[in-house]
């Protein structure tokens, strides 16, 4: 249940519920169907896939095809499975997600608590940014990271993604702050707390909840990023995404179904990891961000 | 002012820098590789850059040829198409069941997650799902077949008429729950009291809706509406995933398009155009909205 939730007054009859149910259950059906259908895949022989029947359970259950996502499937021209790339999202999107967070929550304090002539301005500059298609930058970008040595490289990336994500980050910590009580700011000031004091001990110990918003939003943002990825790496920087869309689309040799639904699984888990350990935090740091705000 | 100014000592006068100072290096960012890079973009768009920038000035050639070739006339309508479908589907879709899950369904708890985990993937992820089960040979025609349904046919991923809609398909499956949750949680917000009374006053469950709840849902739909509406311009990835612009052309999107023009066929300055065209389309959804946001606001 959500925490702020008041429950409609409406009433129905038992006819109209049976059929609410019907309904509800069937559309669950729709949004399980590809996943059910990828694990079950992924657990199965390649001729059970391509001789037989894609919706039904395996005959021979066998855990060889995550096996060979994982450490032995061709990517690109080196049979790696998926492996090095995994830890290539994971040293991509650690530092990004964390710096991009860091900068939005000092933004947030400064656009609450610091206000000064022309800060809405900043504000909108940064929150049109959230939105521009990232074709407009890639060109020019493509040129920066050249010329400063970081195209292909992880750092390269962490840089893009920091950019990218501030917008963000700078308007969920702003939103949050700006329900933070600001006369206890002020109090702290006159008692002589300085800058960084009052953002260390006053507003971080209360900004939990928003911290975890951020750092969910940037986390699935940025592990689930194609186009930079596929725009501004090499062999050594390439993200999971990337990995697995040249896992699937290879066209040399078989197709092995199996292999590529285990990647997608592999590549999926992460991010839903964190929406089903912390997902019901997202809506709730969200909501206690909007309302207030 | 002026004067408890001069009169401050540094410490104080560190404290009133200190907060743009901390600022700056994001305002920096953003306007060198937001702000900045769009300025060159449009620049480039402007000049005969084929697979390197370049400087030399051709006015609006580019969006001349733009304007003019097939292919992106193509693309422009497949995203017509898709961009229509994808947002009218996942607003009627996350309406519906955000009224059905608010009627005290039992389960709600277990429901609700099952609907709003496909966000939670990479479009790369639900590409690749969809990719095999629309695939006629192995996905759901061949289980059909085999469950002795014979004349079913269901090969639109492979049908350049049909394909578009594929794409459609696994975008709807994507952020449909997304929606509802939206809907939901504006639906939690209404006042009961006035439902009480127009239920007193003898007012049917569709008279309900359609007068009193839906009308007051007007800030969700319009979110709703500019979320859906930036995400189809921007959708590149899923398309890569799913049907890689093809078969032939039919799924190419402008997205696709600016890529392959800048970076596979060396016509960067087509390429930026088409970026520019992309920018143009997305600000007239997003200015008017960010603006009365950040008026209501302050």
């Amino acid at each position: 249940m959500a925490v702020a939730s008041v429950e409609t007054s409406i009433r129905t009859g038992s006819m109209t519920r049976v059929f609410l149910y019907l309904v509800l259950i069937l559309f669950s059906l729709f949004y399980l169907l590809p996943f059910v259908v990828m694990v079950l895949n992924s657990l199965k022989p390649l001729s059970e896939i391509t001789g037989g029947n894609m919706m039904a359970l395996p005959e021979v259950w066998t855990v060889e095809p995550w096996i060979s996502a994982w450490a032995t499937a061709q990517i690109g021209i080196e049979p790696t499975g998926l492996s090095p790339y995994f830890w290539n999202s994971i040293k991509m999107v650690v530092p990004a997600v964390a710096i991009s967070t860091m900068l939005g929550a000092l933004n947030g304090y400064v656009l609450t608590k610091w206000r000064f002539r022309g800060d809405t301005i900043f504000f909108g500059l940064m929150l049109f940014a959230c939105f521009i298609p990232f074709q407009i930058v890639l060109i020019p970008m493509a040129r920066v990271l050249g010329l400063t040595g970081l195209a292909g490289s992880t750092p390269g990336l962490v840089l893009v993604h920091v950019v990218y994500g501030l917008g963000f980050t700078t308007l969920y910590f702003r939103n949050y702050y700006m329900a933070f009580p600001t006369e206890l700011v002020r109090a702290a000031q006159i008692d002589g707390a300085g800058f960084f004091n009052i953002f260390w001990r006053i507003l971080l110990p209360s900004s939990g909840p928003i911290i975890v918003v951020s750092v969910i939003w940037q986390f699935t943002n940025i592990w689930n990023d194609f186009l930079f990825g596929a725009s501004f790496a090499d062999l050594d920087s390439q993200p999971m995404t990337v990995a697995l869309n040249n896992l699937v689309s290879s066209s040399t040799g078989v197709k092995e179904y199996n292999v590529h639904f285990a990647g997608a699984i592999i590549a999926a888990l992460p991010t839903l990891v964190v929406y089903i350990v912390a997902g019901r935090y997202f809506v709730r740091g969200l909501m206690a961000g909007s309302v207030k705000g | 002012m002026a004067t408890t100014l001069a009169r401050a000592d540094y410490r104080t006068r560190l404290q009133t820098i200190l907060p743009k100072l901390v600022l700056s290096p994001s305002l920096a960012l953003i306007l060198l590789f937001v702000y900045g890079f769009i300025l060159f973009t449009i620049y480039l768009s402007f000049t005969d850059s084929r697979m390197l920038p370049s400087f030399g000035w051709v006015g609006f050639e580019n969006y001349d040829k733009l304007f003019r070739l097939r292919h992106w006339s193509v693309a422009v309508s497949n995203l017509a198409i898709f961009s229509t479908l994808y947002i009218s589907i996942c607003i009627v879709i996350g309406l519906a069941l955000a009224i059905f899950l608010d009627q005290k369904i039992r389960g709600e708890g277990v429901l609700r997650p099952i609907y709003l985990y496909p966000m939670a993937l990479s479009f790369i992820v639900t590409g690749t799902a969809w990719k095999w089960l629309l695939d006629p040979g192995i996905g759901l025609e061949n289980t059909m077949h085999l469950w002795g349904w014979d004349s079913f046919t269901f090969n639109w991923i492979k049908d350049r008429n049909n394909a578009i809609y594929t794409i459609v398909l696994a975008a709807v499956w994507q952020t449909s729950g997304f929606v509802m949750a939206m809907f939901l949680a504006g639906l939690r917000g209404i006042d009961n009291e006035m439902l009480k009374a127009a239920q007193i006053d003898g007012a049917s469950n569709f008279q309900l809706y359609r007068r009193i709840i839906i009308p007051q849902l007007r800030p969700a739909f319009l979110s709703a509406f500019v979320i859906l509406a930036h995400l189809s311009i921007k959708s590149y990835d899923l398309i890569i995933a799913l049907t890689g612009g093809g078969p032939g052309r039919a799924t190419e999107v402008p997205a696709t398009f600016m890529y392959s023009y800048t970076f596979t066929r060396n016509q960067m300055g087509i390429g930026a155009s088409s970026a520019v065209i992309m920018l143009m389309t997305i600000a007239a959804i997003m200015i008017p909205y960010l603006y009365a946001e950040l008026r209501e606001k302050d």
